[in-house]
């Protein structure tokens, strides 16, 4: 009993990791209706600049704060000089063009820091571990992760539904050529808000470094992921985000964990393993499927805008 | 997208030695097909720059012979290794081949090879389909016996006392084998059998089943990021001391190593190479790599020196003849006569190495770096599963 | 519409086509003639994905699937004649004829089933269930225990058997590429302005009206996707052929992305654009590396993504006609 409902945990855990990941990329995704392929590469920076930068500086909390800051900046300066020109296009030429910015992004870290993944590891004051069960021991870290994304996900609400600029953010992804001809410079808010969803996943990036191999590549593997999230939410829901998160990390996680013994008691073992490993698999993906015959808009629709 | 098609032409070997006239003589060409991208890249990276050492000092010959070295990235694609083979063998004549790193490459590489007349030197992979009785004579292995990295950690276990091990590997041909591996050697019961999934990141669910099972100890053959992922979870989870790891030498690298740092004190592991073995030849070679490309070299690195020594050691014996004296070539790989850097080198029947498997443990030594220490042989003179089934003599 | 410029230029490529293997021969480069062969195969392969992409609007995130079940149909059979064992209570089978069609129906069925699935959804959702439907697939044939996981089948028979054509001789087996994509490109003419392409085209236009004049909208998508979807299928047979090798790899997010790419380099909505996208796309693949190496910048030998990423996103942003537009473009040609 425990068992399961440490591993409850772990998939809301898992969810909420990729909560972390999909909440800028449905900010983008809903408000500014493009497609980001390159999210993903935006993941990898913020884990390579967190690691270097707390291998510099001796203290991960600086080295989250400067991820924050360098990816916010590799992020807006693609907006600048890339992203821009694809609003008005259809969403081929989007996954296409940055498509293109990950092989570019790859190849330059490549380049950058060699093909040997990176150290980062957690900090002192998040080592360690607490009893949440009998004789059961939780990582502090990831009892961490789970509050960051808690944290992410007010910040983000308070954001959208609170504050003026979240206002303009509502008002220009409805009409923007009617919140520009109120005074409002579009051009520069969108270069910010493209900021901040590379800043969510520069973030993401920094907490997943001590959990995961800090590589090349590493957003790949997460970035589909996220996408799964973000349409089953619904694409450009917060709300949905968080829901598809959880829905996706609980699924797989009690997937790999509980199919392969479900299945020995129909099969023999061995083929159970294998035939449980590839189920487990591709159970997001049938959830993702499902979801999408029965709500073709995801659970939580949101009217897009399309410029 | 992958495929990178990178060829590296003598002139890198050549530079690399300061040597800038070319001899006369037509050099011997050797096809290296090898993983340099992907996450697995530094693999590949490795063995390339372990022969290209071999070859630089030399200065750009192997054996006494002008050699000419063609790499190109397989992508870690079968059907790009197909491609390169296909150009290697066809276009440019090469006498010998070697440098797959993957096991689901090498099936398609080697057959082609064969099939060419052409020699085939491995410095990694070696699935047992060429071991046993599909072993071929001009096929040649200078690392081991994919079965033998994995049956040498079961006998680690044994002989630290394990009785009850959980053990895990990617749903994969290799890791299944590594598994099956394990298991032929290991005496101890199996608390837990798990495969995971490719490129697997989140370890959360596995390692709780680890927890719930209570074994004495964990195998996992988690090879690259993988393991990265895996480890530095697992000792986050508070567990690496509780139940310890015993893994192959895929699984406990030096780069590994270096990305995990503490996370891998405790860690032990078996291979047929260490960084800190006491041998003439493994002294200049770690010198040599250090200095030539400004970090340390991995397991991986040896591999590739020491398949570059073998084919020299064979070179040297025809006079630099590959095709022109085949009998006299295969007779010379088979004898195998050079220093190897993990000292002994002896090739069994099916042309694979008898290695002497070392225990290591990770440690922090007296400058606080993190190492591997040699701990002592515990599988001497190991022949893998196949030999047996091999009819070469 | 054919008008006698045209012509020249057609008889002139589709000759040339027929003279690659005699001019590489020549040259002393007949390995290359494995590049031509794969350059026919991934063109069938990216037309067949413009008929839905370009032609159709349906931006399919997950084309490779309906390649990589064509060409698992072929690599399959091959196995279970080398093993010896049966499928299902059948006989696995070597002959090209038998396997090719088989590969061409499982996977329009395959199509027709996600095909109709997907319709339901549109826009961003639609390109995200196609990859969620390869995904799934991927990992369906990377758990295929009996049939090599993860590391795919090796036809050990080497090719498939035609009558009266030796497919395991690079040249003959080019020359059957060439014919079934020449086949398909007159095919894809033929569809592009028939009546049913008229409809699909307008559909992507303006969906609502096509929906409002009584035009059942689905159910023209849907054929159109099968079509592609079957005709990918028997690009993916041929790979298989080609390389006499198939893995989950055929199906592999990046690979519908490659697909894509290649349609987009050569010319979305075109009949040939897809083609010549194929071409430029392998044989940037193959001679970047090279040509930085030759021009002295050895840096990006190894790194050709490097510039690679970036020509693909100038490509996209600046030269939306892809190679195709830019080429009549300089021409001064206005038919698109």
């Amino acid at each position: 009993m425990y068992l399961f409902l440490e591993q409850l945990l772990n998939g809301i855990q898992f969810g909420v990791f990729l909560f972390l990941i999909a909440a800028g990329l449905t900010l983008i995704f809903g408000i500014m209706g493009v497609i980001n392929l390159a999210h993903g590469s935006l993941f990898m920076i913020g884990a390579y600049a967190a690691a270097v930068a707390t291998e510099w500086t001796g203290s991960f909390a600086l080295g989250i704060v400067i991820a924050l800051v360098v990816s916010g900046i590799v992020g807006m300066a693609i907006e600048f000089v890339i992203i821009r020109r694809l609003y008005d296009r259809d969403h081929l030429d989007q996954v296409l063009a940055t498509f293109g910015l990950i092989l570019f992004a790859n190849e330059l870290m490549t380049i950058l820091f060699g093909r040997t993944p990176l150290f980062l590891n957690v900090p002192d004051a998040l080592n360690g571990s607490v009893e949440i069960f009998p004789g059961v021991q939780y990582p502090l870290y990831r009892l961490a992760i789970i509050a960051m994304g808690v944290l992410v996900a007010l910040i983000l609400f308070l954001i959208i539904t609170r504050t003026r600029a979240g206002m303009l953010i509502r008002a220009g992804s409805t009409n923007r050529d009617m919140v520009a001809v109120l005074g409002v410079d579009i051009a520069l808010m969108f270069t910010l808000l493209f900021g901040l969803g590379a800043v969510f996943a520069g973030f993401a990036g920094a907490m997943a470094g001590p959990l995961i191999s800090v590589e090349v590549g590493m957003g790949e593997q997460q970035l589909i992921l996220a996408f799964v999230v973000v349409v089953i939410g619904g694409i450009g829901s917060v709300r949905g985000a968080l829901v598809g998160a959880l829905l996706v990390g609980v699924v797989d996680t009690l997937g790999r964990a509980f199919l392969p013994d479900l299945l020995k008691l129909f099969m023999d073992p061995a083929s159970a393993d294998g035939i449980g490993a590839g189920l487990s698999s591709m159970s997001i993906y049938i959830v993702m499927a499902a979801v999408l015959i029965v709500k073709p808009n995801g659970l939580f629709p949101v009217s897009v805008a399309r410029h | 997208m992958k495929t990178a098609n990178i060829v590296i032409a003598t002139s890198m070997a050549l530079a690399m030695s300061g040597i800038a006239s070319a001899v006369m003589a037509e050099p011997v060409k050797i096809g290296m097909i090898t993983t340099l991208s992907t996450g697995a890249g530094y693999l590949g990276e490795d063995v390339r720059d372990g022969f290209l050492l071999a070859v630089a000092e030399e200065g750009g010959k192997l054996g006494g012979a002008e050699v000419e070295v063609l790499v190109e990235d397989d992508g870690r694609k079968p059907g790009n290794g197909k491609q390169i083979a296909d150009k290697f063998l066809k276009r440019d004549k090469v006498e010998i081949m070697t440098g797959v790193i993957f096991s689901n490459i090498t099936p398609v590489v080697v057959p082609l090879t064969m099939k060419a007349g052409v020699f085939y030197v491995s410095p990694n992979s070696a699935p047992s389909i060429f071991a046993g009785k599909g072993c071929n004579q001009d096929y040649f292995v200078a690392s081991w016996q994919n079965d033998s990295l994995h049956e040498s950690a079961g006998v680690y276990a044994n002989e630290l006392g394990y009785k009850n091990a959980y053990i895990l590997a990617p749903n994969y041909q290799a890791g299944k084998d590594s598994l099956a591996g394990f298991k032929r050697y290991f005496k101890g019961k199996i608390a837990g059998e798990t495969y995971t999934k490719l490129g697997q990141t989140d370890y959360a669910a596995e390692i709780a089943k680890i927890r719930d099972a209570k074994p004495d100890m964990v195998f996992h053959f988690l090879p690259g990021g993988m393991g990265i992922n895996f480890l530095k979870q697992y000792s986050q989870a508070g567990l690496k001391d509780t139940y310890p790891l015993v893994v192959s030498t895929a699984s406990m690298d030096e780069k590994i190593m270096g990305a995990v740092k503490d996370a891998a004190i405790g860690v032990r592991s078996t291979a047929h190479w260490n960084l800190a073995q006491d041998n003439a030849a493994n002294k200049t070679f770690v010198e040599g790599f250090k200095k030539t490309y400004g970090r340390t070299p991995t397991v991986y690195a040896s591999q590739g020196y020491d398949t570059a020594k073998l084919i020299a050691s064979a070179l040297k014996a025809t006079g630099g003849k590959v095709l022109e004296a085949k009998d006299d070539f295969r007779a010379a790989l088979k004898k195998a006569d050079f220093a190897s850097v993990r000292g002994e080198f002896k090739l069994a029947n099916n042309n694979h190495p008898i290695n002497n498997w070392l225990g290591q443990v990770v440690e922090k030594d007296a400058n606080g770096n993190i190492v591997n220490k040699i701990v002592k042989v515990v599988s001497p003179n190991h022949k893998d599963a196949y030999a047996d089934a091999c009819p070469l003599k | 519409m054919v008008n006698k410029r045209n012509l020249v230029f057609v008889t002139a490529a589709v000759l040339a086509a027929i003279l690659v293997p005699q001019v590489l021969t020549m040259l002393g480069e007949e390995y290359l003639i494995g590049t031509a062969s794969r350059i026919a195969i991934y063109g069938l392969a990216a037309m067949s994905l413009n008929l839905i992409l370009g032609y159709g609007g349906m931006v399919s995130f997950g084309h490779a699937a309906y390649f990589g079940v064509g060409a698992y149909v072929v690599g399959i059979l091959s196995f279970h004649v080398f093993d010896g064992s049966s499928i299902m209570g059948f006989q696995g089978t070597d002959a090209a004829v038998l396997s090719w069609l088989l590969a061409i129906v499982i996977s329009a069925l395959v199509a027709f089933v996600l095909g109709a699935l997907s319709l339901r959804t549109s826009g961003v959702y639609f390109i995200m269930i196609t990859l969620a439907f390869a995904q799934m697939l991927y990992f369906l044939f990377v758990s295929m225990e009996r049939y090599g996981g993860d590391d795919g089948v090796i036809m050990y028979n080497g090719r498939n058997s035609l009558p009266m054509v030796d497919l395991s001789d690079d040249t003959s087996f080019y020359y059957v590429c060439l014919t079934f994509l020449l086949a398909f490109l007159l095919l894809f003419v033929l569809l592009v302005r028939s009546r049913f392409g008229k409809v699909l085209q307008a559909c992507r236009q303006n969906e609502t009206r096509m929906r409002a004049l009584g035009c059942n909208v689905r159910r023209y998508k849907l054929a159109a996707f099968v079509i592609a979807g079957a005709v990918a299928g028997l690009a993916g047979a041929l790979n298989a052929n080609h390389a006499e090798y198939v893995s989950p790899d055929y199906l592999h997010w990046t690979k519908s992305g490659d697909l894509m790419i290649m349609v987009i380099l050569g010319g979305i909505g075109t009949i040939i654009g897809p083609v010549i996208g194929a071409a430029a796309f392998l044989l940037l693949e193959d001679f970047l590396p090279l040509l930085f190496d030759a021009t002295g910048f050895p840096t990006f030998k190894e790194h050709w993504r490097i510039v690679f990423g970036p020509l693909l996103i100038l490509v996209v942003l600046f030269a939306r006609g892809g190679l195709v537009g830019t080429f009549s473009a300089m021409r001064g040609d206005h038919e698109r």
